[in-house]
C-alpha cells in the first residue's frame, strides 16, 4: 500500500498534470484513497497505470444518502507486482448522475458499470452497451439505492405486530 | 421368551398353498361352480377407480429435475440411500417437465426467474403438483427485498416446507404429506382450495367420453375428485 505520505506524492503528481483533478485524498485504515472528479476519471487512471496499477480489481457503486453529492463510483486498482492497492473514487450528484466510462480502456469494468447502472441509477457515459444487467429490462427504479423501498412481502410474525402495528398492511 | 412358530399359510386368513394351487388351477380352467365363485370372491378388492388411480399417482409422482438455490442440495439428498425417496417412488427426477408431475421449488425466486419457473409448471402434464421448498419460496425468508418473490404469487402451491434450507427428513415429511393428500384428501389440492375449479386442461376429443377422460386426468387429476 501507498503509505499516507505515497499518496499524497501521488496526489501531487496528478495535480501537476491537471490542477483541479484531484479533490481530496483519504488514508484510512491503512487504505489509500484519491477523490477526483467525474472528467479527470480516466486520465487519472491512466496515469495510475504507468505507476504499476495495471489491474482494475472492481468497480463499486455507492450510495452516500443523506450526504452530498449522493452518488459515488469507486475503482479499486492492484499492482500486482508489489501487491499494493489504491482506491480512485468519484462522486455525483443525484440529478446530474453522469461519470465518463473506463471501458475501453479497462475491458473489465464493462459488466461492472453496467450493474452500478442496475443498482444505482449511475449513467456512464460512452459505455457500449449500457443496459440493466441484473434486475428485468422493465424494471422501475435502481434498487441500491437507499431511498429505495425495501420492498419484499410483509411476512406475519407475532413480534412484529407489538413493534411495528400495521406492519402487514 | 416364548417364541411361537406358525407354519406359513395356517394363519387366519387361510391356507395360503391352497390359494396359491386354487388360482393356478383357475388359470387353467379347472375351477368350476361353487369352487370358483368362492375363489373369485376372496381375491377380489373392491374399490373406486378414482381412489386406485390416486394410489397410483401417489406412489409414482417424478419430481422435474431443477434446484433453484442452498435447498436444492438438501433435495438431492432425498435421492441417497439416508432418506431414500425411492421407497415411495418419487426417485426418478425426469429431466423434461413433460414427463414430471412434481415440481419442487427448491430455493429461492427472483422476479426475473419467476416467468421461467412458471413456463416450466406450465408444461407439465396435468395431474401435477407443487411443493415450496424452504422459507424463500413460501415467504421468501432472509431474502424479503426487492428480487425475490414467493412461489405463492405466480403459481399454485400444494405444500409447503418450512426450514432454512430444510433437512432432507423434513422434504421427505413434506412429500410424504403430499402423498397423503393424493390418496386420501384429494380435495385439499390447490384447485379446491383456490377456487381454480374449471381450469383443468382438457383434451377435447377426450372430453366427449367421460371414460377415456378420466383416464388421462380430465377429472382434475384426482384433486376435483368426481366434481364436474
Amino acid at each position: 500500500m501507498p503509505d499516507a505520505t505515497g499518496l499524497e506524492l501521488i496526489a501531487q503528481e496528478l495535480r501537476e498534470r491537471d490542477a483541479d483533478g484531484v479533490l481530496d485524498t483519504t488514508f484510512f485504515r491503512d487504505k489509500a484513497a484519491l477523490l477526483v472528479t467525474p472528467a479527470s476519471v480516466a486520465a487519472t487512471l491512466e496515469h495510475l497505470r504507468g505507476k504499476g496499477y495495471r489491474f482494475m480489481a472492481s468497480v463499486h457503486g455507492v450510495d452516500y444518502f443523506p450526504e452530498e453529492p449522493r452518488l459515488g463510483v469507486h475503482y479499486e486498482l492492484l499492482d500486482m507486482a508489489t501487491i499494493d492497492r489504491l482506491t480512485v473514487k468519484v462522486r455525483v450528484p443525484l440529478d446530474e448522475p453522469h461519470v465518463p466510462s473506463v471501458t475501453n480502456e479497462w475491458p473489465t469494468a464493462d459488466h461492472q458499470e453496467r450493474e452500478i447502472y442496475d443498482m444505482f441509477g449511475v449513467i456512464f457515459d460512452g459505455h457500449p452497451d449500457l443496459r440493466r444487467i441484473l434486475m428485468p429490462e422493465d424494471y422501475e427504479g435502481h434498487p441500491q439505492r437507499r431511498d429505495f423501498p425495501v420492498g419484499g412481502e410483509p411476512v406475519f410474525f407475532t413480534h412484529n405486530e407489538p413493534r411495528l402495528p400495521r406492519y402487514t398492511q | 421368551m416364548e417364541v411361537k412358530r406358525t407354519k406359513l399359510g395356517n394363519g387366519p386368513d387361510g391356507d395360503f398353498r391352497a390359494r396359491g394351487l386354487a388360482a393356478r388351477a383357475m388359470l387353467r380352467g379347472e375351477l368350476e361352480g361353487p369352487e370358483l365363485d368362492e375363489h373369485v370372491e376372496e381375491s377380489l378388492l373392491l374399490t373406486t377407480l378414482d381412489r386406485a388411480s390416486n394410489w397410483m399417482r401417489s406412489n409414482s409422482m417424478f419430481p422435474a429435475t431443477f434446484g433453484l438455490a442452498c435447498c436444492a442440495i438438501e433435495m438431492m439428498a432425498i435421492v441417497g440411500a439416508r432418506v431414500d425417496v425411492a421407497r415411495f417412488g418419487a426417485e426418478a427426477f425426469r429431466a423434461s417437465p413433460r414427463q414430471a408431475d412434481l415440481m419442487i421449488i427448491s430455493g429461492r425466486v427472483s422476479i426475473k426467474m419467476a416467468p421461467v419457473i412458471r413456463r416450466i409448471y406450465d408444461q407439465m402434464l396435468e395431474p401435477k403438483w407443487t411443493i415450496a421448498m424452504g422459507a424463500c419460496s413460501s415467504s421468501m425468508g432472509v431474502f424479503n427485498n426487492y428480487a425475490i418473490v414467493p412461489a405463492d404469487k405466480f403459481m399454485p402451491v400444494d405444500i409447503h416446507v418450512p426450514g432454512c434450507p430444510p433437512r432432507p427428513e423434513a422434504l421427505m415429511h413434506g412429500i410424504l404429506k403430499l402423498r397423503k393428500q393424493i390418496q386420501d384428501d384429494p380435495e385439499m389440492g390447490w384447485r379446491s382450495r383456490y377456487g381454480g375449479g374449471g381450469t383443468e386442461e382438457v383434451v377435447e376429443s377426450a372430453a366427449k367420453d367421460p371414460v377415456a377422460g378420466h383416464s388421462i386426468g380430465v377429472s382434475g387429476g384426482g384433486r376435483m375428485g368426481t366434481s364436474a
